[in-house]
């Protein structure tokens, strides 16, 4: 079921134009990538559809209804640029964002003393925001986002000025949340976190939509025919062309690719016929392939 | 808690918890009373080293007219002043009065030798001693019989008293200068606190957009809501100022009066004057009455009727101001464009306070009452008219007016706040700014 539908906005800043007819629908308890270089319009899209910006011509629609900004009121938010007051200490910051966010005191003060707990942080309670680093700050907001726990979660760019480690337990929080039955949408570059969390996304390249749809189906489409095999004997090239070769202590390691489009099947027989096979794997593209691919080969068809 | 109410509690207390808030408010009624009280004390204080003066008459014609006082005592020497110059003697004494000639003939002949530099003080007293002495000889001179008496009796010294009368007659001491200075001190505090608490909510607005908590915000509350919140919050915050500001500087002059024993007995000036008697023991010169008269205006002085009017009109003011800097505020990206913006709104609060000092010399002038009708100088205009009596139908228009702008102005400032507080990276004009207040939406 659809839970949130982008039809058709367009977005036009003086001098030049951040979206251009972009259309995107977000099924529910999934979660979501935009994607794309700097630039492109990720934040320009999540920011209409926060309806902090309007767009000038298109839709949004919430649960198949018009977007409003009632709704907003049910979105967790976190903006690139995170928003929070410097000189005001942490604890007394979070728990008045919950409280305007609808939460009572009482409330709060639990959900917050689970995610303090949960992230380690208990001690910053009493630390202004202004004497945390970026990435601390940013698990603050991370929790202030959550906190009430809003069916539709919208991250601009949630890893940037993450530690691996702290990036880890993000995605972990990410998957945690979608098993909790939330949708989420996020941007970012991080691409090997699009393969780990995602399971659709929209490629945005100035200002245009060039890829969207389900991540595991757009990796097989973009499959190039490539398969790592080791066997027993050495193989010789007849429908498919080797592109390396190495002697292992027990076999042989193939990197091949196979000719015009035979299906695994076709290409195993033949396989098969030449020695035993003690592996077999379609080498997939990364995300970081498929979009170097399409964003710096695509301007030139246009 | 509602959401505004929410917002008003934190605007509050994270100022009133700030400790330049704390020091500012408690350190200011320090310095009024300081200011009130030293000029006092130090009247109160009498340097009690006796100097000694030495003079040396080479007339002989003033050996009456120096009396010795309380901080200086006159010794005559026959010597001449080249000798006494070298002698010895000359250390136990602090100045040397030298007279060559007749003062009469030659006013300028006197003159005082020391090693410091004389005190004003005995300059003065000395001048004042030989020049009543030259006088009261040159009408000696005259041989008009009594006549020092009838210039004595020419003497006079006027001082208008003002007197209000109520509405039934009743009479109440009133001081000219009294209103003056209660309506410029209010009108003062109220362009100050205009000012600062405008600047604070302008700033605070263009916190919250830079940092861009307001994309945070603005999910859960409505633009207006959060503006209103931050307004309010901080006029709060003016409000617990004004009223710490005064209640300690209550309680400062109280103290220190009593402990320093300069209790200043309004009762006793008051039944003094009706009863004119003007033999009152004041702590200092009072031969006119002024001070006394000065004190009785003040404990008639309608306390209660100015403080409502002054939080009625500050409230007024600042809510028509502050609302259009968090206007500015919101339209800029950053602190350094609001000047540009909030020029056109500290330019009418600076002509306020030049037509508030005009006023207080006519308060009914033409100046005057247009001054205290046009919403953008009334709470300041108005707060010196006040003591001066100010009739109520024009108290009551004043603040009506008042009061419909700054609804006015805050329904615009809402608009321009709404679309402003989200927008970024546009150069704003003040065309933009007219076309976003009648956004539909």
């Amino acid at each position: 079921m659809k839970l949130l539908e982008v039809k058709n906005v367009v977005k036009q800043f003086s001098g030049h134009r951040a979206l251009d007819g972009v259309s995107l629908d977000i099924p529910e308890n999934t979660v979501y990538g935009l994607l794309g270089p700097n630039g492109a319009g990720k934040t320009t899209l999540i920011r209409i559809i926060n309806c902090i910006t309007a767009p000038d011509s298109g839709e949004v629609f919430l649960n198949g209804k018009r977007l409003t900004a009632e709704d907003v009121r049910h979105i967790g938010y976190l903006p690139e640029e995170r928003g929070l007051y410097k000189k005001m200490k942490v604890g007394e910051q979070a728990l008045y964002l919950a409280q305007l966010k609808g939460m009572t005191k009482q409330e709060a003060l639990m959900a917050l003393k689970y995610w303090f707990e949960k992230f380690e942080i208990q001690s910053w309670w009493n630390k202004k925001i202004e004497e945390l680093s970026k990435g601390m700050a940013q698990k603050v907001q991370f929790i202030t986002t959550i906190l009430h726990k809003p069916k539709l979660l919208i991250f601009d760019e949630p890893f940037s000025g993450f530690d691996p480690v702290n990036a880890d337990l993000l995605k972990r929080e990410i998957l945690a949340l979608k098993d909790g039955g939330a949708t989420i949408i996020f941007s970012t570059h991080n691409m090997s976190s699009v393969e780990e969390l995602c399971d659709n996304i929209s490629l945005i390249d100035k200002s245009k939509i060039v890829l969207q749809g389900n991540v595991d189906e757009i990796r097989a489409a973009h499959a190039t025919g490539t398969y790592r095999v080791v066997t027993k004997t050495n193989l010789h090239a007849e429908s498919f062309d080797v592109q390396s070769e190495k002697e292992t202590h027990h076999g042989f390691e193939y990197v091949l690719k196979s000719r015009a489009g035979e299906s695994n099947n076709v290409l195993l027989g033949s396989l098969m016929t030449q020695s035993e096979l003690f592996s077999f794997e379609e080498v997939l593209p990364t995300m970081n392939d498929i979009f170097i691919e399409t964003v710096t080969t695509k301007p030139k068809q246009s | 808690m509602s959401k505004i109410a929410l917002i008003i509690k934190r605007e509050y207390t994270t100022r009133v918890m700030k400790p330049s808030f704390i020091i500012l408010t408690f350190l200011t009624p320090v310095l009024i009373a300081g200011m009130i009280m030293v000029p006092l004390l130090l009247a109160q204080i009498k340097d009690n080293t006796e100097k000694k003066i030495v003079v040396i008459d080479q007339t002989g014609l003033y050996q009456n007219v120096f009396a010795d006082n309380e901080s200086f005592k006159f010794e005559f020497i026959d010597q001449s002043i080249e000798s006494f110059r070298t002698s010895k003697d000359k250390e136990s004494y602090d100045a040397v009065l030298f007279i060559p000639q007749d003062l009469s003939l030659n006013p300028k002949a006197a003159t005082l030798f020391s090693e410091e530099q004389v005190g004003l003080e005995l300059k003065s007293y000395v001048s004042g001693l030989l020049k009543d002495y030259i006088e009261e000889r040159k009408l000696a001179e005259l041989n008009i019989p009594d006549f020092k008496e009838l210039v004595e009796k020419t003497k006079v010294s006027i001082d208008v008293k003002t007197v209000r009368w109520g509405k039934d007659g009743e009479e109440k001491m009133g001081s000219a200068e009294l209103a003056v200075i209660i309506g410029m001190i209010s009108a003062f505090v109220i362009y100050i606190f205009i000012v600062v608490y405008g600047a604070q909510v302008m700033s605070g607005v263009v916190q919250e957009k830079t940092s861009r908590i307001v994309e945070v915000i603005i999910s859960s509350v409505k633009p207006f809501q959060l503006m209103m919140g931050k307004i309010i919050g901080i006029a709060m915050v003016g409000l617990t100022q004004f009223a710490l500001w005064v209640i300690l500087s209550v309680v400062l002059v109280t103290a220190l009066t009593t402990a320093f024993g300069t209790t200043l007995d309004i009762e006793a000036y008051q039944q003094a004057q009706t009863m004119g008697v003007s033999a009152v023991n004041l702590p200092f010169d009072d031969q006119d009455g002024v001070v006394s008269e000065l004190l009785i205006a003040l404990q008639n002085f309608d306390f209660v009727q100015t403080g409502v009017l002054f939080v009625l009109f500050f409230l007024g003011g600042y809510l028509l101001y502050a609302s259009l800097f968090a206007a500015v505020g919101s339209a800029v990206d950053n602190e350094t464009d609001t000047q540009q913006f909030s020029l056109p709104l500290t330019l009418p609060i600076v002509f306020a306070i030049y037509a508030a000092i005009y006023s207080a010399e006519n308060p009914d002038g033409p100046l005057a009452f247009w001054c205290s009708m046009i919403p953008f100088t009334s709470p300041i205009v108005m707060m010196v008219r006040l003591p001066f009596g100010v009739p109520a139908w024009q108290l009551a228009l004043s603040l009506g007016i008042l009061i419909l702008s700054f609804i006015g102005s805050t329904w615009v400032a809402g608009k321009i706040y709404r679309t402003g507080i989200l927008m970024y990276g546009k150069k704003i004009t003040w065309k933009e700014m007219m076309k976003w207040v009648f956004y539909k939406g």
